[in-house]
């Protein structure tokens, strides 16, 4: 999934400080999970921004919508009738669906709520580590499921590299050295003669190297 | 017993305080309370382990934003005591209401007033 923070709530004010109606718009998916951008961050959102208005004498309109997607422009069809009620929107979904949100509502401000952060996963409950980096090209295959693009600091893909101490990396004693977990893996799996084969130069033109990128799926297409 | 404590005082019921939510708070104090706190078990005593600590960050996140915006943090506290101890249920009480009584009123209805 894709992880976010919320942003302070300082800095949301300070976009939205001018607004005289503003919509909350929340996601029913990823931001939900990562406890950000879902409906109960959009009730939180909404009241603190409620009481901050009022408390300056302001009367400025605060609605909450949570929507099941941002990144679907058919979702974001829902609040087409309700939507030039607003001055803005202030979108607390990924910047995918902040970006959408955008699209599809071409005249209305729309403004971010949180932090985009990552792709990734809950380790545990408050705590979200990266796993993917969307390179466009998975090695995974030869890396026991454990992801070198991501999860080494330099991206090494033949290491690991002279900082790996101990299992852990030179950056931090918190993050583990992703070519020991490699190994370990593969040792575990009895595969340790993959460790042994030297990956070719990785084509990084799928990587954001190239541009903002796209997939075009024929088979699919209407 | 029956002790005595401020009739201003309200009781909400919640099967353990783990299900307090900072939204909670926001609401009470957003719908004109002046203030609102949390009373939970004694912390390590919780019977689902860790509801009370986790209402206790809770409580620590929406004194942040009510700070923040203006409303004031101390107008949402946490307090523990264990379920026979009737005495200090009161004397928490007091305690908050006198807070509250220091604080003034919500500052929301302040607003309102002046604005009218």
């Amino acid at each position: 999934m894709i992880v976010a923070d919320k942003k302070p709530i300082e800095e949301i004010i300070e976009y939205v400080k001018d607004k005289k109606s503003i919509l909350v718009a929340g996601c029913n998916e990823c931001v939900t999970v990562c406890e950000a951008g879902g409906k109960k961050e959009v009730g939180i959102l909404a009241s603190a921004l409620r009481m901050y208005f009022k408390n300056k004498g302001e009367d400025v309109r605060i609605d909450e919508v949570t929507l099941e997607r941002q990144c679907d422009h058919e979702y974001l069809q829902e609040i087409a009738g309700t939507v030039r009620e607003y001055d803005g929107i202030l979108s607390i979904a990924c910047g995918v669906g902040i970006q959408f949100m955008a699209e599809e509502y071409p005249n209305m401000p729309v403004y971010p709520g949180v932090n985009t952060c990552f792709m990734g996963a809950t380790e545990e409950r408050g705590l979200w580590v990266e796993r993917c980096q969307g390179c466009g090209e998975c090695v995974l295959a030869f890396t026991g499921a454990v992801c070198p693009v991501t999860r080494c600091a330099k991206r090494v893909l033949n290491g690991p590299c002279g900082g790996s101490t101990e299992g852990k990396c030179e950056i931090s004693k918190d993050v583990d050295c992703a070519w020991q977990l490699i190994v370990d893996r593969l040792k575990a799996l009895g595969r340790l003669e993959d460790y042994e084969k030297l990956f070719p130069i990785k084509n990084w033109s799928t990587d954001r190297a190239g541009g903002p990128r796209k997939v075009v799926r024929e088979d699919v297409q209407s | 017993m029956r002790l005595e404590y401020s009739s201003s005082i309200k009781i909400i019921r919640v099967p353990c305080t783990g299900k307090v939510d900072v939204l909670h708070f926001l609401r009470a104090l957003e719908k004109g309370a002046d203030g609102a706190y949390a009373v939970g078990c004694m912390e390590g005593d919780c019977h689902f382990n860790s509801g009370n600590l986790r209402a206790r960050k809770r409580v620590e996140q929406a004194q942040k934003l009510l700070e923040t915006i203006g409303i004031g943090g101390e107008r949402v506290q946490m307090y523990n005591l264990s379920s026979a101890e009737a005495p200090t249920f009161v004397k928490y009480a007091e305690e908050m209401y006198a807070k509250i009584k220091e604080l003034g009123p919500n500052p929301l209805k302040l607003a309102k007033e002046k604005a009218a």
